[in-house]
């Protein structure tokens, strides 16, 4: 997408490093290489359907983890990190 | 008047549905305010619904009774193709993660209380705020309309049809009447109540089905077997079956895509994310909502348990309606009493979003049409009067797009709605990075990208219907040779972003005056504990 990068604020803020992670769980539900497959069957479900349900586990893991790890502001970040997802 | 009516269903359907009436006129006295005549209490619940009831509000608003009955029907017709739901509503909270406690922070900061509020106060203009605001407004109606229609296939199944209107529009307009009663008076409340009881019942119903159905139905092996051996039967269409093809994918994932990027920018998902308490509150939901992701992912699999049961979807307008095979499914494999309490699940499942969506679309009328255009000295206690009414209105104009047109006309509405949604994304969701964008530019880009997505939506055919029958864009049409389709909206909202960076230049050559900014970064990042207000600037707690 065209995002126009703008300078970065002064202020800390939202910003860590830890935010690029986010970018995971955005990532990989949009490969369908990964899952457009029926084996193997994972009790009676195929791949493709099962997989994408265990994608929920990846993205609750992820914001999870994300929010405990930047949850105190003072965190140091390095100026330039930008956010992780993009919207 | 109504014949073939299944009493046991209809009894526990009506008696569940007339407590939680109860508890809506109720919830004006839950967390009872001082004075229910501003729109930050009837409007967003006082501003300070904590974890538990964010996420029941938020997951109410977001996987609405449509949602539950639309996906599995989807997955019915089409198979893999439906599934984009889960991948949608996974990758959505990651992608607004950083952006929604910007929102909650430069909107508790400034007391703002609709996306167009933000634009008017980043952006300086309103003929943009304006936009934005008519935008969501245009978006929201036909969603109402949608629950409705969710709410019908209900009634469908139970037996409340006949031929002639009065008959088949009777219960939901009397369901409706309710509705609009309570939410007139709790405001935001009722729905939080609501949805309470609702995502019980809902929890509840699912798990059942989920674990109860396969045993009835041979176990999943053979559920995905009947599936399969469905769609090899149906030679006629080339895009259904168990996995994707090589000309749907890319569709299905520029559709979650697309569709995660539009999730948050309607006004209804703001209303939720603003009543809420603190940025904590928001970032504990961005991990918590995803167990809603899972109980729809499980839902849209009963598509193919219906499937597996030879659910034939009842008689609609001119084709088989395939909203009603989830009920159907329900009706046929469980106790009548059980159907009843899945049934009273998903019209409960209707008023919850149809009320917030009805309350946001009313709030976007008063604040940026009423208070910027008809009365600039509103006080709040005329807001809150404004926004009560305006509901009532919204509400009639939903329930007359059910009865006097095509419930197709809705749902066709409701395709074009995300694409229209989706063109406040730079305005609203980049402009809440960003202040590079010229408000000039913002509006050329919005006007860009509302053109070619109508374009390409009017110019998807199907079999049966010449326009707009998916918003699945065939990219032949633009002259690539490939048999390939693109989520249309996803294409325009690249184009809007294209134009309004493009014109952003050039309005900046041209030394073209832009709108003051009311904002400053540090607002983006204040929490509960600071200071509301915009008035005096230098206030602004760096954080």
């Amino acid at each position: 997408m065209g995002e126009p990068a703008q300078p970065a604020p002064r202020s800390n803020g939202d910003r860590s490093p830890w935010n690029w992670l986010l970018i995971v769980p955005i990532v990989v539900p949009l490969i369908p290489v990964l899952y457009n497959v029926i084996e193997p069957k994972l009790f009676g479900f195929p791949l493709f359907y099962w997989l994408q349900l265990a994608f929920i586990a990846l993205g609750v893991a992820t914001t999870t983890l994300v929010y405990q790890m930047t949850k105190r502001r003072s965190a140091p970040a390095a100026p330039s990190a930008a956010k992780g997802g993009e919207s | 008047m109504w014949t073939n009516i299944h009493v046991t269903e209809l009894v526990v359907f009506a008696v569940l549905f007339l407590a939680v009436s109860g508890l809506g006129f109720v919830a004006a006295r839950w967390r009872r305010p001082a004075t229910m005549e501003h729109l930050d209490e009837w409007g967003l619940g006082g501003r300070n619904f904590g974890s538990w009831i964010t996420w029941f509000l938020i997951g109410g608003d977001l996987y609405t009774a449509y949602t539950f009955v639309a996906v599995p029907a989807l997955i019915f017709g089409a198979g893999a193709m439906g599934f984009f739901a889960v991948p949608y509503t996974v990758i959505i909270y990651p992608m607004v993660f950083l952006v929604l406690v910007r929102l909650w922070s430069v909107s508790h900061k400034h007391g703002l209380v609709t996306p167009a509020d933000f634009v008017r106060a980043r952006f300086g203009s309103p003929t943009l705020a304006l936009l934005v605001a008519i935008t969501g407004i245009v978006a929201t109606m036909p969603y109402i309309a949608l629950q409705l229609v969710g709410i019908e296939a209900v009634l469908k199944t139970i037996g409340l049809t006949g031929d002639s209107t009065i008959a088949r529009h009777l219960p939901i307009i009397i369901a409706f009447a309710i509705l609009a009663a309570y939410t007139y008076q709790s405001g935001l409340r009722a729905p939080a109540l609501i949805a309470f009881v609702k995502d019980a019942l809902i929890y509840i119903v699912i798990l059942a089905a989920i674990f109860i159905l396969p045993s009835k139905l041979g176990g999943w092996d053979s559920i995905f077997g009947a599936a399969q051996a469905k769609f090899d039967a149906t030679k006629a269409n080339p895009n259904d079956g168990l996995l994707l093809n090589a000309n749907n994918q890319l569709q299905y994932i520029t559709l979650a895509f697309g569709s995660a990027l539009a999730l948050f920018l309607y006004p209804h998902s703001i209303t939720g994310v603003l009543a809420s308490k603190n940025r904590g509150v928001l970032k504990r939901n961005m991990s918590a909502l995803p167990a809603y992701s899972l109980l729809l992912g499980l839902l849209a699999l009963l598509g193919y348990a219906a499937i597996a049961a030879k659910v034939t979807p009842l008689p609609g307008t001119k084709t088989p309606d395939t909203n009603t095979v989830v009920p159907l499914l329900f009706q046929g494999q469980f106790p009548a009493w059980f159907a009843g309490v899945a049934f009273a699940a998903i019209g409960i499942g209707a008023l919850v979003p149809a009320a917030i969506m009805s309350i946001a679309a009313a709030n976007l009328f008063t604040r940026n049409i009423y208070r910027e255009y008809l009365n600039k000295q509103a006080t709040p206690a005329q807001e809150a009067r404004v926004s009560k009414i305006t509901s009532l209105v919204v509400k009639a104009g939903a329930l007359l797009c059910i009865i006097l047109l095509d419930p197709q006309f809705s749902i066709d509405l409701q395709l074009i709605g995300g694409v229209v949604i989706l063109q406040t994304l730079p305005s609203v969701a980049i402009g809440l990075f960003t202040r590079w964008f010229h408000k000039g530019a913002l509006i050329a880009g919005w006007v860009a990208g509302m053109g070619f997505g109508m374009w390409m939506l009017y110019n998807v055919s199907s079999a049966t219907r010449p326009h707009f029958a998916s918003s699945a864009f065939p990219l032949e049409k633009l002259g690539f040779d490939t048999k390939m389709t693109i989520y249309a909206g996803l294409v325009a909202v690249v184009t809007n972003v294209v134009v309004a960076a493009l014109g952003t230049l050039i309005l900046r050559a041209a030394k073209v005056a832009d709108g003051p900014d009311r904002t400053a970064e540090p607002d983006y990042l204040v929490d509960e504990n600071e200071p509301r207000g915009s008035l005096t600037p230098t206030e602004a707690a760096v954080a």
